[in-house]
């Protein structure tokens, strides 16, 4: 008998159904990992376990834990089994966690709901508990309240909320999402090594994660569990065309159709920026250290960087949307006014944005066309409506999308699709420069490659320069002829594609590039080289503002701000780089 | 925190300023005056009594007059109640207002919060229902209908409660004049708390707490009751104004003798002093338990705690 028996498992929404006759099991000790993309039905089968679905769902099947049936059992029967025998880690601890109250007291909270423990014990549990789960202080962050915590540390406390009833099935809802990539990586190390016998559902898009933590794997798609086997087999030997599909899309750092379009000349140069974000009169924030960047006609430009590190801020700064404190801004050899409303209508015209949330970024009451004809209607008033018209078809058809979607709304497209109607929107004015803000983060797998494989298109067309901002390095391989990648505002490597992901320098770059989860069981990357997390902005270190983090850091390097210097043709910002140079 | 408090005391001068300026423009601007009697008094003593109170002098010098006797807290002679200072009447006259006024708040506290909850966690049943609708009737109608109507039902068919103050003994004459006074606020406050309750048990941090076995109780309880108090704790200050202005009308309707009946009896009378002195009175009082709400603020909600 397995400790998780599913059987048949369908959930409706009236008339749809979300998953439809899933049956698995887990069995003690091991981990499973449940893949598919958005709307696959992974979190709904998540939630169906712990009997957590809305009251609008009707579920059908049976779902069993220990032989003991879940499905129809009282409210106070499935309390007994929360956290005790089942216990969840949620998508994103900011949400998960009361910000209301301590996260001690939460967690404590569940030791003396379930009589585990007195008052007094429960607070020796929680303190031994979060000193397992890697808090630091445990006795002081007993006293913490989670906006006080970082991202990492929030993820930590969560985890130690589900581990400390002693559960025997811990079910990760996609648990490190919400995290940059290198603390990615320690959050997945320390769920390996924290569960000992505790089984684990992995609930996951990122088939790197599956590949590095999950003995077996389950695909979902549409509801349906299309595909099941040990982790290497399914990814040597994919039966179903739809894995195939995915194991094809997954990220990966080792691609080899990275582009090598022609370049031409400098059309945007920004030299010596620096952000300034000073509210609140006594603490102001630098955001931007002091960085330089060309873009070439042609050319696709990555910035990646983790949270924190300024990527958004330099280049809103370079369009003129934030104040830039000191630093110039050259567009097609005409020095630029700091802010975007004292620019020209001609040289606005020339920089286009296309933003992450590609829903969020369409007025939802105006119709596609009208949305994609806006830039038109402002910048060139003088074309008549029938010109109009044909130009923004003629624009939707190169992005992808036929006549049928010119009178759509923005909540009759999907996500691909949305994001389709805003780069036509960015493109229909024919930019020299298209700066895209994670235009693909909030994209499956399959559309990612969709719409990065339309802009690669549509840059050979027109010769389009593209500013690429991004964290994840899959994309930056994917797409960029160069890549900067910046760390708490200051510029780190600046390097060609190839170059960078072959012969990294910067021992930053070099954590970030395996801290990445590789699709490969055979060659598990996610490997937590960097201890800690990204210091606040507000206080950043001294000297180097990585040392604290780096493992190769001398006393220079706490005293002395490293200048970027050029080495074989990359720009690289640390003391040590020729030494560490393929390190 | 009391560098804080101060900010907002000095902050809050502007607007107690605009306040006595109106107060005072609208007090003189009202016909008649003071010393109006049915009997016309002698043109002399008249002149007399205006000199000697400052009445004979331009607007502006009376208003300046009166600005140098505020700063340094004195709010004057009243004009009808003879041989008593402003300050006195207020200080007789105000314990039982706040008496009543806090009783009320209590109440509506109490009872819209627990009502507001129920109806949330029976969201869509018939309790929620009926209690929503209960609630839609109590802010519809004004205190001066309810209050006559509790009284006829309670007091007069029933005579369960006693009708009037006077002549009654006990805290049983606080009831009906604090359920008139309560009533709007419960329903207010219920509905707030509907609302606020449905959004917080529909948050993610609730959805944590069922998946770790937390029953109904200990959810409330122990997470989201504290975070739906948020907008309830905001609704205080209004609350507070509309329980002053309640206190007005409920006053004068039980024949009690608080400050709002003072303040009715002073504004018929054009005692332009009592009446001004309680303005400002309750100008002050708003500001300052506004300050409170938003300190309670901080002491609930821990991300916009200050250090």
């Amino acid at each position: 008998m397995s400790l998780l028996e599913l059987d048949g498992l369908t959930i409706r929404y009236g008339d749809t159904d979300v998953v439809r006759d899933l049956s698995f099991g887990v069995d003690n000790g091991e981990s499973v990992g449940l893949v598919g993309e958005s709307g696959s039905g992974k979190t709904q089968t998540a939630l169906a376990i712990l009997g957590l679905l809305p009251a609008n769902a009707t579920v059908a099947g049976s779902i069993r834990i220990d032989g003991t049936e879940l499905l129809g059992a009282s409210e106070k029967a499935l309390n007994s089994v929360r956290a005790r025998h089942v216990a969840m880690v949620f998508q994103d601890p900011m949400q998960a966690l009361n910000p209301f109250t301590q996260i001690g007291q939460q967690v404590g909270r569940i030791l003396i709901q379930h009589k585990l423990a007195s008052a007094a014990e429960a607070r020796a549990r929680v303190i031994r508990m979060f000193e397992r789960v890697g808090l630091p202080d445990p006795a002081r962050q007993f006293h913490a309240y989670p906006h006080q915590l970082s991202g990492g540390m929030r993820q930590r406390a969560m985890i130690a909320s589900a581990l400390i009833a002693e559960p025997k099935l811990l079910i990760a809802d996609e648990p490190t999402t919400a995290l940059d990539v290198t603390v990615q990586a320690q959050i997945l190390e320390l769920l390996a090594d924290i569960r000992r016998d505790t089984a684990l559902l992995l609930i996951t898009h990122d088939l790197g994660i599956v590949a590095g933590h999950c003995e077996r794997m389950l695909i979902l798609a549409d509801g349906r569990l299309i595909e099941r086997g040990a982790t290497r087999e399914v990814f040597a030997r994919p039966q179903h065309e739809h894995t195939a599909r995915l194991l094809a899309a997954a990220p990966r750092l080792d691609r080899t159709d990275i582009p090598t379009g022609p370049r031409g000349d400098t059309v945007l140069a920004i030299s010596g920026a620096e952000v300034i974000y000073a509210d609140r009169g006594q603490e102001s924030l630098q955001a931007v250290r002091g960085v330089d960047l060309t873009v070439r006609s042609g050319e696709t430009v990555a910035i990646v960087g983790e949270s924190g590190s300024g990527k958004s801020s330099l280049v809103r700064a370079a369009l003129g949307l934030v104040p830039m404190h000191a630093g110039r801004v050259v567009f097609c050899g005409t020095a630029l006014a700091g802010r975007v409303q004292h620019r020209k209508k001609a040289v606005r015209r020339g920089l286009q944005l296309v933003f992450q949330d590609p829903a969020g970024s369409l007025n939802p009451q105006m119709r596609v066309a009208s949305i994609v004809a806006e830039p038109l209607v402002v910048h060139e008033p003088a074309v008549d409506a029938e010109t109009r018209q044909e130009r923004v078809i003629a624009m939707l058809e190169k992005v992808g999308l036929g006549t049928d979607y010119v009178h759509r709304y923005p909540h009759e497209l999907s996500g691909g699709q949305a994001q389709r109607v805003a780069i036509a929107r960015a493109l229909i004015l024919r930019p020299k420069v298209l700066v895209c803000d994670e235009a693909v983060a909030a994209l499956d797998g399959t559309v990612r490659e969709q719409i990065l494989a339309l802009l690669r298109e549509v840059q050979a067309e027109a010769a389009l320069a593209i500013i690429f901002i991004t964290h994840d390095l899959s994309v930056v391989r994917a797409i960029s002829h160069r890549v900067l990648v910046m760390y708490l505002g200051s510029l780190v490597e600046l390097a060609d594609n190839a170059e960078l992901f072959a012969n990294a320098r910067h021992p930053y770059t070099q954590a970030l590039l395996q801290a990445v989860p590789v699709p490969d069981p055979e060659h598990a990357g996610g490997k937590a080289i960097l201890a800690g997390e990204v210091p606040s902005a507000l206080r950043p270190p001294d000297g180097c503002a990585f040392h604290p983090r780096c493992p190769f850091a001398r006393d220079i390097c706490s005293a002395e701000r490293p200048p970027p210097r050029k080495i074989d043709g990359a720009t690289v910002a640390c003391h040590f780089a020729e030494d560490l140079s393929g390190a | 925190m009391l560098r804080y408090a101060l900010l907002r005391l000095l902050g809050a001068i502007p607007t107690l300023l605009l306040v006595i300026v109106l107060a005072f423009l609208m007090v003189h601007a009202a016909p008649g005056g003071p010393f109006d009697a049915e009997r016309a008094l002698p043109a002399e003593i008249e002149a007399n009594i205006a000199a000697a109170y400052h009445l004979d002098e331009p607007l502006y010098q009376q208003f300046v007059r009166y600005l140098k006797g505020l700063v340094q807290g004195d709010l004057g002679p009243s004009y009808r109640y003879r041989d008593h200072t402003v300050s006195e009447l207020i200080a007789t006259a105000f314990p039982l207002s706040l008496k009543l006024g806090a009783m009320a708040m209590l109440l509506a506290l109490i009872v819209g919060v627990a009502a507001g909850s129920l109806a949330a966690l029976r969201r869509n049943t018939l309790s929620d229902r009926v209690l929503m609708m209960l609630a839609m009737t109590g802010i519809s109608i004004p205190v001066f209908v309810i209050a006559p109507v509790l009284v006829l039902f309670l007091a007069v068919r029933l005579q369960w409660l006693p009708a009037g103050w006077s002549g009654n003994e006990g805290a049983a004459r606080f009831l009906l004049p604090v359920i008139a006074l309560a009533l709007p606020q419960i329903a207010y406050i219920a509905r707030l708390t509907r609302a606020s309750m449905i959004d917080v048990l529909a948050s993610d941090f609730v959805r944590t707490a069922r998946a770790q076995g937390l029953g109904t109780a200990a959810i409330v309880r122990y997470h989201a009751l504290k975070p739906a108090m948020l907008p309830v704790l905001s609704y205080l200050g209004p609350a507070i104004a509309a329980i002053l202005t309640g206190s007005v009308v409920v006053e004068e309707i039980f024949g009690i003798p608080g400050l709002g009946q003072f303040f009715v009896r002073g504004a018929l009378n054009r005692d332009y002093t009592l009446v001004l002195g309680i303005v400002i009175f309750y100008a002050t009082l708003v500001v300052l338990l506004n300050l409170v709400v938003d300190i309670l603020y901080g002491a609930i909600d821990p991300r916009i705690r200050r250090r």
